[in-house]
C-alpha cells in the first residue's frame, strides 16, 4: 500500500516546478500502469463477471438454436466473436468512472502530462487483464460449439488482435459516458457501430481458417485496425475524458 | 471574396446575427426547396421514361438515392461543424450540429425504407443484406447514438462537446466500416443487381434525379434553419438582443 | 408525359403501391421535419414572450 502511494505521488504530483525531481514519461507512463493493475487486481469482480458472461452468452446458442454438430459448428465463428464482443464491451463500463467519483481522473488530467498516454496506460491493463483471460477461455468454448480443431488457433490470434482495438474504441464511449450514472445501454448504443469492421475481419479470419484457406490476410487487416486504434483513440479518450470532467 | 467569407464566419459566430441573417435565408431556401421538389417530383413521376429492366419501380430512385445522399452528407456536416465547436469555441456550430442530427436521421430512415420497398419488385424480398442497405443500417444507429447522446449529458456545453467528439469519431470510421462491410457482402454473396448504379443515363431520366438531390438540400437547409433559431432563442433567452426582439406590442 | 392515362399513371405497370407508398412515407417525413420544428419555434416564441411580460409585470 505504500508503495502505491510512493509510485502515484512521483506519478501524478508535478506541483513544484523544479526540473530536478520531474520523472520522464515513460516512467509516468510505468507507474500509471503499475498502479491501474493493482487497482484493477483488487476488483476481482469486475475482472471475472465478463469471462461468466461470455460462457453464458455462448451456452444460451446451443439451447436456443440447436444442440446438434451440423448447426453449431457453421455458426460457431459468429457466436463466439459476438459473446466476446459484447463481454468486452460489459467489461469496459467501469474503466473510468471509480476514477472519476474518487478524483484520480481530475488529477490524469491536470498532472501537467500528456492525457492520451496516461489514458492509453489504462486500456493497455485493462485489456491485460480482461481480454487475455478471454482469449484463453475462448477454445474451451469453441469446443463445446464443435469449433473445427484447425480454427481453434485462428480464434484466439484474431480474439487477440480484435479486443486491442476493442477495448481501445470502446473506451472512446465510456470515456463519453463516464460522467452518467449508469450507462449501460447508451454507451452500447453509441460503440457497437464501431464493432462491426472488427466483428467482420473477426469471423472472417475463422471462416478462412475452417474453409482450409489461409487466415493471414484477415489477420493482417485486424492487426492493421488494432494499430490505427492505438494511434488515434487515445486521443479521443483524453479529449472525452476532458468534456467528462468539465461536466462534474 | 474570402475576407466576406471570413467575415461571414465571425458574424455566424454571434448568436443575434445568425437569427438575424437566417429570418433573411428562410424564404430563399423555403422558395428554392419547393421549386426544386415539385419540378423534381413531376418530372421523375409523371415524364422520365420507364427503366427498361426494372420497370416503373425505377421511380423510387428519385427519393431513395437523394436521401441516401444526404444522409452521409449530414452526417460529414455534423462533424465538420463539431470541429468547428471544438476548435473554435463557436457555439453557433454546435446549435448548428443539434439542428443536422434529427434531419440527418430522417434522410437515413427514408433511404432505408424506400430501399426495401424497392427490394421488393427488384429483388423479391423487403430485406436483402446488400451491402448498401447495410452500411445505411449502421449509419442510422449512428446517428440515434449522436442523438441519444445528447439526451443523456447536461449540461448543455458538455453534450455539445461529447457530442462534436462523437461525430469526429464517426466521420473517421464510416469509411472503414463501409468497406469492411464491402468486404464482408462480396465475400458472402458475389455481386447481384445493383440498385443505382445505371450505365448512361439520358437526360430525362438524371435531371429530375439532379432536381430532387437539390430540392433535398434545400429542405434540409430549411428544417435546419428552423431548428436552430428555435434553439438559439431557447439558449439567448436571457440576453437582451431576445428581450428586445419578443417585446409584447 | 410519358403515361397515356391517369390510371396508367397511378398503376405505374403494375409497380404503383411500391412507387406510391415510398413517395407518400417520404413526402409524410418532409412535412413533419417542417412543420414539427415550424411549430416549435412558434411555440418557443410564444413561451418567451408571456415570460418577458411576466417579467415585465413583476418589476412595475
Amino acid at each position: 500500500m505504500n508503495l502505491v502511494k510512493k509510485t502515484n505521488a512521483a506519478a501524478f504530483c508535478r506541483l513544484t516546478p523544479k526540473k530536478v525531481n520531474s520523472p520522464s514519461l515513460m516512467a509516468v507512463f510505468i507507474a500509471a500502469c503499475r498502479r491501474e493493475w493493482q487497482l484493477q487486481v483488487r476488483r476481482k469482480g469486475d475482472l471475472i463477471n465478463p469471462l461468466v458472461f461470455f460462457a453464458l452468452v455462448v451456452v444460451l446458442f446451443p439451447l436456443g438454436v440447436s444442440p446438434t454438430a451440423e448447426i453449431l459448428a457453421p455458426v460457431a465463428p459468429g457466436v463466439l466473436w459476438v459473446a466476446a464482443l459484447l463481454a468486452v464491451l460489459m467489461s469496459l463500463d467501469a474503466l473510468f468512472r471509480p476514477d472519476l467519483q474518487d478524483g484520480s481522473l481530475e488529477q490524469l488530467l491536470v498532472c501537467g502530462y500528456p492525457a492520451a498516454p496516461l489514458s492509453l496506460a489504462k486500456v493497455l491493463v485493462h485489456w491485460l487483464l480482461s481480454c487475455v483471460p478471454l482469449v484463453l477461455l475462448a477454445p474451451l468454448l469453441g469446443v463445446m460449439l464443435y469449433l473445427p480443431f484447425q480454427a481453434q488457433g485462428v480464434l484466439m490470434l484474431s480474439l487477440l488482435l480484435g479486443s486491442l482495438t476493442l477495448s481501445l474504441v470502446g473506451a472512446i464511449g465510456a470515456a463519453l459516458t463516464t460522467g452518467l450514472g449508469k450507462s449501460g445501454v447508451l454507451m452500447t448504443l453509441l460503440v457497437l457501430p464501431f464493432y462491426m469492421p472488427v466483428l467482420i475481419f473477426g469471423t472472417g479470419a475463422m471462416q478462412a481458417a475452417i474453409g482450409g484457406h489461409t487466415a493471414l490476410a484477415h489477420l493482417a487487416l485486424l492487426g492493421a485496425l488494432a494499430l490505427v486504434a492505438l494511434v488515434l483513440s487515445p486521443w479521443a479518450i483524453a479529449a472525452a475524458l476532458r468534456i467528462a470532467v468539465s461536466g462534474e | 471574396m474570402w475576407n466576406w467569407l471570413k467575415t461571414l464566419y465571425h458574424r455566424l459566430g454571434s448568436p443575434k446575427w445568425f437569427y438575424q441573417i437566417t429570418g433573411k435565408w428562410l424564404p430563399w431556401f423555403v422558395a428554392a426547396s419547393l421549386v426544386l421538389l415539385t419540378t423534381g417530383l413531376v418530372m421523375g413521376l409523371a415524364y422520365a421514361p420507364m427503366d427498361y429492366q426494372q420497370g416503373n419501380s425505377f421511380r423510387i430512385m428519385y427519393i431513395h438515392v437523394p436521401a441516401a445522399f444526404l444522409a452521409q452528407s449530414v452526417y460529414m456536416m455534423m462533424a465538420a461543424a463539431g470541429v468547428v465547436m471544438l476548435v473554435w469555441k463557436i457555439k453557433m456550430a454546435d446549435v448548428v450540429a443539434q439542428a443536422l442530427a434529427p434531419v440527418g436521421a430522417a434522410m437515413t430512415f427514408i433511404s432505408l425504407v424506400t430501399g426495401a420497398i424497392w427490394g421488393m419488385p427488384t429483388w423479391g424480398t423487403w430485406w436483402m443484406w446488400d451491402a448498401r442497405l447495410t452500411s445505411m443500417l449502421i449509419l442510422f444507429f449512428l446517428y440515434l447514438g449522436v442523438i441519444a447522446l445528447r439526451e443523456a449529458l447536461s449540461p448543455q456545453e458538455v453534450a455539445a462537446k461529447a457530442c462534436a467528439l462523437l461525430a469526429i469519431v464517426g466521420v473517421i470510421n464510416i469509411p472503414i466500416i463501409k468497406y469492411s462491410v464491402d468486404w464482408w457482402y462480396t465475400l458472402h454473396q458475389p455481386a447481384s443487381i445493383k440498385l443505382t448504379e445505371k450505365p448512361a443515363m439520358p437526360a430525362s431520366m438524371y435531371l429530375p434525379l439532379l432536381f430532387m438531390v437539390l430540392g433535398f438540400y434545400a429542405l434540409l437547409g430549411w428544417s435546419v434553419l428552423l431548428r436552430a433559431r428555435a434553439e438559439v432563442l431557447r439558449r439567448e433567452a436571457k440576453s437582451g438582443w431576445v428581450r428586445e426582439l419578443l417585446k409584447d406590442k | 408525359m410519358y403515361f397515356d392515362s391517369l390510371s396508367d399513371f397511378i398503376n405505374m405497370g403494375g409497380h404503383g403501391l411500391y412507387v406510391w407508398s415510398s413517395y407518400a412515407l417520404t413526402l409524410a417525413l418532409m412535412a413533419a421535419s417542417i412543420l414539427l420544428p415550424w411549430l416549435n419555434l412558434k411555440r418557443t416564441r410564444k413561451q418567451l414572450r408571456r415570460q418577458f411580460a411576466r417579467e415585465a409585470a413583476n418589476a412595475e
